[in-house]
């Protein structure tokens, strides 16, 4: 099977020239096919989120290409990639409209690689599909449609965000700890979600976090990035058989938080 | 004390002209969440379409159309200079307000004044077909009640949700594949396009149209909205579309009320400027004090777990 997200030597330097110079990303190479679900963990500062917004085009690259289901996207805005790219931030503000409905934030996330026109926004027929997929969340957000998005819990919006990042079948999911803004209960229950949507031969997902437990847990495999490099893949066997203890002791991971 | 009814329905007849400035300045300052001083300057230019047009003997109708498009012109512009070239939106607002005012005159045919009594206008051919007294009115409301319409159905399209998200959550319309540039382009001309269509609305309802009468009108729309809110409340959109019209009507027949009462006319400006900084100072008290009460609530609560 060939590769949905090829990344070929990518390199990102901030501040060039500057006292503040830093080299964000240092000749990155990663593969990812579909279906695989790949965890992303790393000390602050470490190029975690560059990465991410590399592949996003929030931030271009300085050398390198991003190659997305066979095509060259390294030189597309961040709006074009996003047809084919569904992504969910740390903050459960920055992913919906919160003065707008549930089901008008899902209907602009729906149409996202359909032409935008003057089109009835929301027909009947996207209502009923959207009813019935928002069962998948077992929120019952189902039955509140109508309600603004300001109203619901950081739980409920960050798999709102996440069921609206899936619903335009994208070839990629990005999520920059999408869960660390939430209490135990709500992350783990956006966990699984994310468990179910990933679960996909078209799509592949890459998931940032700070939790190494859930790094390990959740996907089939997991990369440790230091100083803006990929220190470490972990996959099959060997990853079966990792601990979190094991993590640190080889890697003498000294941040507090990646604990957690 | 109160102003007579004729008084009244003069009020209510401008009143249904701003309104349709008032819904251009909601969609600037609302929609999109930022300040548009452009509309200073893109009124006068519908006004100066508007006049030339009608002066040369044209249709009335054709001439408030070419209005809004010249009023759109100019909002693009500042669209342009905003999110291609980097510009602040408040200082592209001012630079077009500026520059519009050479292009006006230049409009105008470098007069600073267009006496319209002579030609055909809207309300002329309304007072034709339709009863004197309420003719101005009548014609005033059919436009309103188009543009309402129109926009309401508009900001409910693929197009219109997105449109909407923009002054909500720029990241969030960019994850949705949409250019927020693109968006905020679209919403600078549609707004100034209202903008210009009620300057050209403006001059043939007063018969006349002149180089300085944009002075203050993006404050006179802001007032409007935010009068409206006040009085009829913000809870749906179609509500919140009526509301900004309905301030803009209310705010007419109080500036009349305000001068039956004895004040200059040249004080009016100054009123307008502290109404508005009233009722943002309001909304600001409102928000400090459901952050206070809050607060209480959190203190008290925490009181009774000890």
């Amino acid at each position: 099977m060939s590769n949905l997200l090829e990344i070929k030597n990518i390199k990102k330097v901030f501040g060039e020239g500057t006292v503040n110079e830093k080299l964000a990303l240092n000749d990155i190479n990663l593969e990812l096919k579909g279906g695989d679900f790949v965890t992303v963990i790393g000390n602050n500062g470490a190029g975690k989120s560059t990465l991410l917004n590399c592949i996003a085009g929030v931030y271009s690259v300085d050398e390198g290409s991003v190659i997305l289901d066979g095509k060259d996207i390294t030189k597309q805005p961040e709006h074009k990639r996003a047809t084919n790219i569904g992504r969910v931030f740390q903050d459960p503000l920055k992913g919906t409209a919160f003065d707008m409905t549930i089901e008008q934030n899902l209907a602009i996330a729906y149409y996202k690689n359909k032409p935008r026109g003057l089109q009835i926004g929301i027909t009947k027929k996207d209502r009923d599909f959207f009813r019935e997929r928002l069962q998948l969340l077992e929120m019952g957000l189902e039955d509140k449609m109508t309600q603004k998005v300001k109203l619901l819990s950081g739980g409920q919006r960050q798999a709102l965000t996440l069921f609206m990042a899936v619903i335009a079948e994208p070839k990629l999911l990005l999520l920059d700890e999408h869960t660390a803004a939430l209490d135990p209960a709500a992350s783990a229950k956006v966990l699984e979600l994310t468990k179910k949507f990933a679960d996909h031969s078209d799509m592949a997902t890459l998931m940032i976090t700070h939790n190494m437990e859930d790094a390990l847990h959740y996907g089939n495999r997991t990369i440790l990035m230091k100083s803006g490099q990929i220190a470490m893949q972990l996959e099959g066997e060997e990853r079966a058989h990792m601990t979190v203890e094991k993590l640190i002791e080889k890697f003498s991971i000294t941040s507090d938080r990646m604990l957690l | 004390m109160l102003i007579t009814y004729s008084a009244l329905l003069g009020s209510i007849e401008l009143g249904m002209i701003y309104a349709i400035l008032a819904l251009g300045v909601f969609i600037s300052f609302r929609t999109l969440n930022m300040p548009d001083l452009t509309v200073d300057g893109s009124i006068v230019t519908g006004m100066a379409i508007s006049a030339v047009i009608c002066s040369h003997g044209m249709n009335p109708f054709l001439a408030v159309i070419g209005a809004a498009v010249g009023g759109a012109i100019a909002g693009a512009i500042t669209g342009f200079l905003h999110t291609k070239l980097k510009m602040q939106a408040i200082l592209a607002g001012i630079l077009v307000m500026l520059g519009s005012y050479s292009i006006n005159l230049r409009i105008m045919g470098k007069t600073p004044n267009i006496p319209l009594t002579k030609s055909r206008t809207i309300y002329k051919i309304a007072d034709e077909i339709l009863p004197p007294k309420y003719a101005g009115i009548i014609m005033g409301l059919v436009f309103l009640v188009v543009v309402i319409v129109l926009l309401y159905l508009f900001l409910q399209t693929r197009l219109g949700l997105v449109f909407r998200a923009t002054g909500d959550n720029e990241d969030m319309v960019k994850a949705s594949a949409v250019s927020c540039d693109a968006m905020k382009l679209m919403g600078f001309a549609l707004s100034n396009g209202l903008v210009g269509l009620a300057g050209g609305m403006l001059a043939q309802n007063q018969a006349f149209a002149d180089i300085n009468s944009g002075v203050g009108m993006m404050v006179i729309g802001l007032a409007s909205v935010i009068l409206g809110e006040v009085v009829f409340g913000s809870k749906t959109l179609l509500r919140r579309l009526i509301a900004a019209s309905g301030g803009a009507i209310l705010y007419r027949i109080l500036m009349a009320q305000a001068l039956y009462l004895g004040m200059e006319s040249t004080d009016m400006k100054l009123v307008s400027a502290v109404i508005v900084a009233v009722a943002l100072t309001l909304g600001l008290l409102g928000e400090k004090g459901a952050k206070i009460t809050k607060k209480r609530a959190k203190k008290t609560g925490g009181a009774s777990n000890e």
